[in-house]
């Protein structure tokens, strides 16, 4: 039985697609110097800010329904893993180019057809944050979608990695539209609309690409839940550990 | 002190924008609205993009600059809807834009598929003119310009996306 309000679970809403971007943009940003060729250094920290910049809004929406006058860096930087809501897929490490195209590729098919959806939502503000991350979130896609379908059509090395990533990450895609306490409370509300339904638009989205790629769906295994609910892969206490490390060791500490 | 929205507005376009300095935040439809009572300035800015770290920076400007013509109740608002559009920057900033090297964007910013469709653009060499031009990458020294090449004078430039 929930206890859980309408309030309380737009804050718990807003806290995920906050720490979806956190999460992810994090992870992109790991790529800053590192990148295989300048360009796409330069396109994944600019992806990265991206996220981070959508983070901050989601969490300025969160903190005004608190009405605790914390801040979007309050928010980011002092929770513990368990107060993340973010999808697990977000949180995997980067490996290869490949493997972060391909996770990059998974996540923004879902976010595009999330922020479609978001921006027709009866909740004004959310509505208006999801058009504004729509205009972003479709050139992350069309990047990905090209260096994915490149990938699986280069050379022999680089199509195994494009399929080795595809296989290693499918069993995180089905934890991206889970319906947990958070969503049935919104969906009562009409607020949003259950979101397990965006699953075959996506999944006929991704099939495409990876048709053009050449690449397959792996066919068994199981599907990894929980990031919704707090529950997270042991990489998330890793990325906060250096993500909020300035904040914990110097307490209110201003750039 | 009494000052009108049309002085603010005047004194907020001659702040020029952080990453191209040629032109003004107004010139980029960055500033939406200004609302002034009694001694009270609001100014409302959106985002170009949700991250561009310019707009830490412009925010701060639009303080500063109107500290300096005496006004010292200045709040600085972030709105996010409607969301900014290439579509709103001016002809003439478009103009500016070209001379200082930087290809800008289309007219109007269309709905673009998924894939491919910014490669096949035709943008024409801001120093030469030619439409003998490629696409090197979507993204660029700021989240707002991608990286293109013109091929009859060899030299790389930058292209505003149009979002």
């Amino acid at each position: 039985m929930s206890t859980m309000n309408t309030k309380e679970a737009l804050y718990n809403f807003c806290l995920r697609l906050g720490d979806n971007n956190l999460i992810l943009g994090q992870r992109l940003a790991e790529w800053c110097s590192n990148g295989p060729i300048l360009e796409e250094d330069l396109a994944m920290t600019n992806l990265s800010l991206d996220h981070f910049g959508q983070a901050e809004f989601m969490y300025e929406y969160a903190a005004e329904l608190e009405g605790k006058n914390r801040t979007a860096d309050d928010i980011a930087y002092l929770r513990n893993e368990r107060g993340y809501f973010n999808s697990l897929i977000t949180e995997q490490p980067n490996g290869d180019f490949a493997f972060t195209m391909m996770k990059q590729l998974l996540y923004s098919t879902f976010a595009k057809y999330l922020y479609e959806t978001l921006s027709a939502s009866s909740d004004k503000r959310l509505s208006e944050l999801a058009a504004r991350a729509l205009k972003e979130i479709k050139y992350h896609l069309r990047h990905s979608s090209e260096w994915v379908i490149r990938l699986g059509n280069g050379t022999e090395e680089s199509r195994i990695r494009a399929q080795q990533a595809l296989n290693e990450l499918w069993w995180y895609t089905a934890d991206m539209f889970v319906v947990n306490e958070t969503d049935k409370e919104l969906i009562k509300a009409q607020i949003i609309t259950d979101l397990s339904g965006l699953y075959p638009k996506w999944k006929s989205s991704v099939e495409e690409t990876l048709k053009l790629a050449n690449l397959t769906i792996p066919a068994h295994g199981h599907m990894y839940k929980g990031g919704y609910d707090g529950n997270h892969t042991e990489h998330l206490g890793h990325i906060l550990c250096e993500l909020q490390y300035l904040q914990r060791a110097y307490p209110g500490a201003k750039w | 002190m009494v000052v009108s929205k049309e002085e603010i507005w005047n004194y907020l376009s001659q702040i020029p924008d952080p990453d191209i300095p040629v032109i003004s935040i107004t010139d980029l439809g960055l500033v939406r609205d200004v609302e002034v009572s009694n001694s009270k300035v609001t100014v409302s800015v959106t985002p170009s993009y949700s991250g561009c770290p310019a707009m830490q920076l412009f925010k701060a400007d639009i303080v500063s600059t109107l500290k300096t013509k005496g006004l010292n109740d200045v709040e600085v608002k972030t709105v996010y809807s409607p969301s900014w559009t290439t579509d709103w920057i001016s002809d003439e900033a478009k103009e500016k834009m070209r001379k200082h090297g930087i290809a800008p964007p289309e007219k109007v910013s269309s709905e673009k598929s998924a894939l491919f469709s910014e490669s096949k653009k035709e943008i024409h060499c801001p120093w030469c003119g030619s439409k003998e031009t490629q696409h090197t990458s979507q993204f660029g020294s700021t989240p707002c310009k991608a990286l293109w090449f013109c091929n009859s004078c060899h030299q790389p430039f930058e292209y505003f996306k149009c979002i």
